[in-house]
């Protein structure tokens, strides 16, 4: 051990700060720019409390992100399954001690910020299953005994976050836990198998489903069911993002949202106001910027020498994809409101929080791309 | 535990790189179907969801626009605008309704029945469209309704204008204006775009054809609102425009004087300018108070409109029809004359009856009437005489005169309750009843009785038509300044006695319509008027006018109701013995004054008797007045020609 952090320390504060993605972080920087504009919107047109908290937390949580660029690689791989154990125990204490808001138990009370550790946990779980799958062969891959422990994480604090309820978020995580699995080659097989359980257990689980998620499931199938009720926020958002037209209406200028129609405007349906006030042109800019986010990631990826270094940044990148693009269909009616934040866009500490870590361990890996793990 | 060897580790990366690969290519495909709905709502369906957006945004509130007036002839309102006091309630912005309405009803004088309407209507409209609860309340109810405001959340009082008429002379012919019903909403168009909660229309009369202009437009209030409905800023105000108003022919004086006149009968009167169709005075009686009309009728003062059996809702002078009775003398004798059929100075013999086709014809005068000519035919209102004119004219040839004159179609445009009447012909019977005519029936069309159907306004047109020197007129009733060529006509003639020019000519330069062949045969037809009234043995000559400016010349008739039995004959029962329902309607027309003729009237007394004597008294009256108000009326003239 000392010896191999003797090797990483060998690399110059300068030749780190030299071999970080530059385009990547000027990527993440221009979005939070984006979003403090778009936050400042929502506060119609002024400087209020939620501008100046976005902002607060956007600084505080960049900076995390390039603090933790500068750790190594081998850090993160040997902490892993602690990290994941640290998260999953904040989540079991939501359960016991978690704050309750509009019929949902999800928050801690840390005194400086209500953190939701089911946000930290789509990144734990990714780090846990990547160090995980870094570690067996190949050939074990496949063994159904070596199966029980990734199903085991998986399942665990995916019960934890649904049981909330809040099951957006549980299928977010099942989704990063799940591309690790396969970028690490689990047989097609098995997801299927697991697919079609997952389909005998639906009826069950519909049961289990509160009113509100059945109602918002059945608004999705046809919005205009009850359009003040349950298929009001569809419907308004599609009305906004569908006024915005080809170049918007302007900066300040989004009816939709400053008149209140628009539910949830700073958090979940922060990009319907960008996509209101800028139009077209303007969401297909946000868009590039993600693509770009995730391309970069990607592409670190693709240079780090070590499968957990690839299994991690593959499957962040992917999971990154999906929150993005959920929370983009969901706005604009193509997927139920599960209700899932816009990374970095939305307001919101913990998830801003759980993406920053999930960054800088990727940017960690681009400066230690070279280091082995183990 | 695990040691993967390095080449393990190798084709592990591979794996993963594959993988990867497809993952980034499902990527690219849920990318572009994110930008593929971008398009779709964003550039495909912009329109739309931008009107969506604008409905959300936006709400507009009505105003309804203040009503035009209508004045008489001398610029007096006869129908005008008062100032009422009204309160209004925005649901929306009432916390609780129930307790609302309970609070009102400790203020104001509601009634259960209209609660209920009104809390069902609430449920039936948009939350934020106001609901009228009361039109028209008392100064009182409305000062007490503003102390007690600040516990009424919701209640708006309001100062609006509302409908007023000053008198009930002129009722029907001016109509009432009601609120809009859903009936009016799907039979006029113009209400499409104008109806505002509260706005009241015209439903009969000048009210109801001058509705579409005398309406005005609309205004409204633009305001952006929010989701919860608040107001955030007016975007747009716009005042509307008060409707158009309207001057009339009419004279308030006159109306008033016969309206007057006419109380406690069911009767009707109609005076026209002979010259231009101007209608100086149409009034029919019993009247009722088109005020009730404007907020509300009270079912108390329905009903007891509606089983009067003097019929005070019915203008009679337009939808009353009456055999013309033996004011059709006039056209019959005109007719006879055009057609050749008879010379003025050939005789028929009177002797109180004929018999033809085996059926007896009886004259009014039981005693008959001698040796009669036209003129005295007239005159003395010889029945006789016509059964003998008629059998020879026919009634197709008669049928052709009274139409030209104006009888059997509708002559004033725009009322719906005008009704045309009955010109009957051998035609007409054969189409309408589906048999063909008897001659006897000729004989009865001949004093106007039978199937001959009437109004007071078409026999009122007729008589004007003779007056004028047979030119044809078109009645109007809204004051139009252009150049009247009869006028002009008249004036020239006067003028150059001497003229050269044939009368065709004249005529034709003036633009004028005859409809006669030879002007000389509407001479005798006025000469034989004036002799009854002004002749000893004239029908109307004990209520003639000696006054040489008032002079008039008439012609009386009576519409039978009932025919007499041979028993009634025999006994010569009067008129006025005869239940009321069964007594004749009294008919008069005349034209004054005789030596330079301006007004043609018309009177008709329903159930009065014989048009002598109930209906040339009140002709004689209002000629008076109608005539004494003349040179005023050529001043006011002569005032709006010289500012036009």
């Amino acid at each position: 051990m000392f010896r191999a952090r003797s090797i990483q320390s060998s690399l110059s504060f300068k030749d780190k700060v030299l071999s970080l993605d530059f385009i990547l972080i000027f990527s993440i920087f221009i979005l939070g720019l984006i979003s403090i504009l778009a936050m400042y919107s929502t506060d119609g047109g002024e400087f209020k409390y939620h501008t100046k908290s976005h902002i607060l937390r956007f600084s505080i949580f960049f900076i995390m992100f390039l603090v933790l660029s500068m750790i190594q690689i081998r850090f993160w791989h040997s902490q892993s399954y602690f990290i994941y154990i640290i998260f999953f125990i904040l989540l079991l204490g939501v359960k016991y001690f978690g704050l309750t808001s509009s019929g949902s138990k999800r928050w801690l009370d840390l005194y400086f910020m209500n953190l939701q550790p089911s946000e930290l946990m789509k990144v734990g779980l990714i780090l846990f299953l990547a160090k995980y799958y870094h570690r067996i062969s190949i050939e074990n891959i496949n063994q159904i005994r070596y199966l029980f422990l990734p199903i085991v994480v998986l399942i665990s604090p995916i019960i934890l976050v649904a049981t909330q309820p809040d099951l957006g978020t549980a299928l977010l995580i099942a989704a990063g836990g799940i591309t690790v699995a396969w970028l690490a080659g689990v047989r097609i097989k098995f997801f299927a198998f697991s697919g079609l359980a997952f389909l005998a257990l639906l009826p069950i689980a519909i049961s289990f489903l509160k009113p509100y998620q059945k109602s918002r499931i059945l608004t999705f199938l046809n919005p205009e069911r009850d359009p003040l009720g349950a298929g009001y926020q569809i419907i308004q958002s599609k009305i906004a993002i569908g006024s915005g037209g080809l170049f918007g209406k302007g900066f300040l200028q989004g009816s939709q949202s400053y008149l209140d129609y628009l539910p949830e405007k700073h958090t979940d349906f922060i990009f319907t106001l960008f996509s209101e006030e800028f139009g077209f042109f303007g969401s297909l800019f946000i868009l590039l910027l993600y693509a770009l986010i995730v391309w970069r990631i990607v592409k670190i990826g693709n240079l780090t020498r070590s499968n957990f270094g690839k299994l991690y940044c593959f499957s962040f990148a992917t999971a990154f994809f999906i929150y993005v693009v959920v929370n983009m269909m969901m706005v604009l009616g193509l997927l139920p409101i599960v209700g899932s934040p816009l990374p970095i866009m939305s307001y919101g500490g913990s998830s801003m929080m759980a993406i920053m870590l999930g960054l800088g361990i990727v940017m960690s890996c681009k400066v230690y791309k070279d280091t082995p793990v183990n | 535990m695990f040691s993967p060897s390095s080449g393990n580790t190798v084709i592990k990366s591979k794996l993963i790189g594959r993988r990867m690969f497809l993952l980034t290519a499902a990527k690219a495909v849920v990318m572009f179907g994110i930008v593929g709905r971008l398009v779709s709502l964003q550039i495909n369906e912009r329109t739309k969801y931008k009107s969506l957006s604008d409905k959300n945004r936006f709400r507009e509130w009505k105003l309804a626009p203040e009503r035009g007036v209508i004045k008489d002839f001398f610029d007096k309102e006869i129908a005008s605008n008062e100032q009422v006091y009204q309160v209004h309630l925005i649901p929306e912005n009432s916390e609780d309704i129930e307790k609302l309405f309970v609070r009102l009803k400790t203020i104001l004088n509601i009634s259960e029945k209209k609660l209920f309407y009104l809390k069902r209507k609430i449920t039936k409209q948009k939350p934020w469209e106001p609901i009228i609860i009361s039109d028209n309340i008392t100064w009182s109810e409305f000062s007490r309704l503003n102390l007690f405001l600040h516990e009424l959340e919701g209640v708006k009082p309001v100062v609006s204008v509302a409908r007023m008429y000053p008198d009930n002379s002129s009722a029907h012919i001016l109509g009432y204006v009601s609120q809009v019903s859903e009936k009016d909403l799907q039979n006029k168009k113009y209400l499409k775009d104008l109806h505002v909660p509260g706005m009241s229309i015209g439903k009969t009369g000048l009210e109801r054809k001058l509705d579409e202009e005398i309406i005005g437009q609309i205004g409204f209030q633009r305001y952006e609102v929010n989701a919860y409905g608040k107001r955030i800023k007016q975007i747009q105000i716009n005042e509307g425009q008060a409707g158009k108003s309207f001057k009339t022919t009419l004279d308030f004086e006159v109306q008033k004087f016969t309206s007057e006149l006419l109380k406690d009968k069911a009767a009707s009167v109609c005076v026209m300018d002979i010259y231009n169709g101007d209608i100086v005075s149409m009034v029919s009686s019993p009247t009722f108070e088109p005020n009730e009309f404007v907020h509300g009728l009270e079912k108390k003062y329905w009903n007891s409109l509606i089983k009067n059996e003097m019929r005070p809702l019915t203008n009679k002078t337009i939808s009353g029809l009456y055999p013309p009775g033996s004011t059709i003398k006039t056209l019959v004798a005109l007719s006879a004359l055009e057609n050749g059929i008879i010379k003025p100075l050939d005789t028929f013999k009177c002797t109180g009856k004929i018999e033809l086709y085996g059926e007896k014809f009886h004259c009014w005068e039981k005693k008959g009437h001698g040796i009669v000519n036209l003129r005295r035919g007239i005159q003395r209102s010889c029945d006789v005489y016509f059964y003998e004119v008629a059998r020879k004219l026919g009634v197709d040839r008669l049928s052709i005169t009274a139409k030209k004159f104006g009888l059997g179609k509708k002559v004033l445009s725009g009322f719906i309750e005008e009704r045309s009447g009955v010109v009957p012909n051998t035609k007409w019977k054969k189409k309408f009843i589906g048999q063909n005519w008897y001659l006897g029936e000729t004989l009865h069309s001949g004093i106007g009785q039978g199937y001959f159907q009437s109004t007071p306004l078409q026999l009122c047109l007729m008589t004007a038509q003779i007056a004028n020197g047979g030119f044809e007129i078109q009645p109007r009733i809204i004051f139009d300044e252009k150049n009247n060529n009869l006028r002009e006509y008249i004036k020239y003639k006067n003028n150059n006695p001497n003229d050269p020019l044939p009368t065709d000519l004249l005529v034709s330069n003036f633009d004028l319509k005859p409809l006669f062949k030879n002007q000389e045969h509407i001479n005798l037809i006025k000469d034989a008027m004036y002799s009854s009234s002004n002749e000893p043995g004239g029908t109307s000559y004990r209520h003639r006018l000696e006054n040489k400016k008032f002079t008039f010349a008439g012609k009386t008739g009576s519409s039978q109701i009932k025919r007499f039995t041979e028993e009634q004959r025999e006994a010569e029962v009067k008129q006025e013995s005869l239940p009321y329902k069964d007594r004749d309607h009294a008919l008069f027309v005349a034209f004054a004054p005789y030596s330079d003729p301006k007004y043609a009237i018309s009177v008709l007394v329903e159930h009065g008797g014989s048009g002598g004597k109930a209906a040339a008294p009140i002709a004689k009256k209002v000629i008076k007045k109608v005539l004494e108000r003349h040179e005023l009326r050529e001043r006011a003239n002569n005032l709006t020609g010289e500012t036009a």
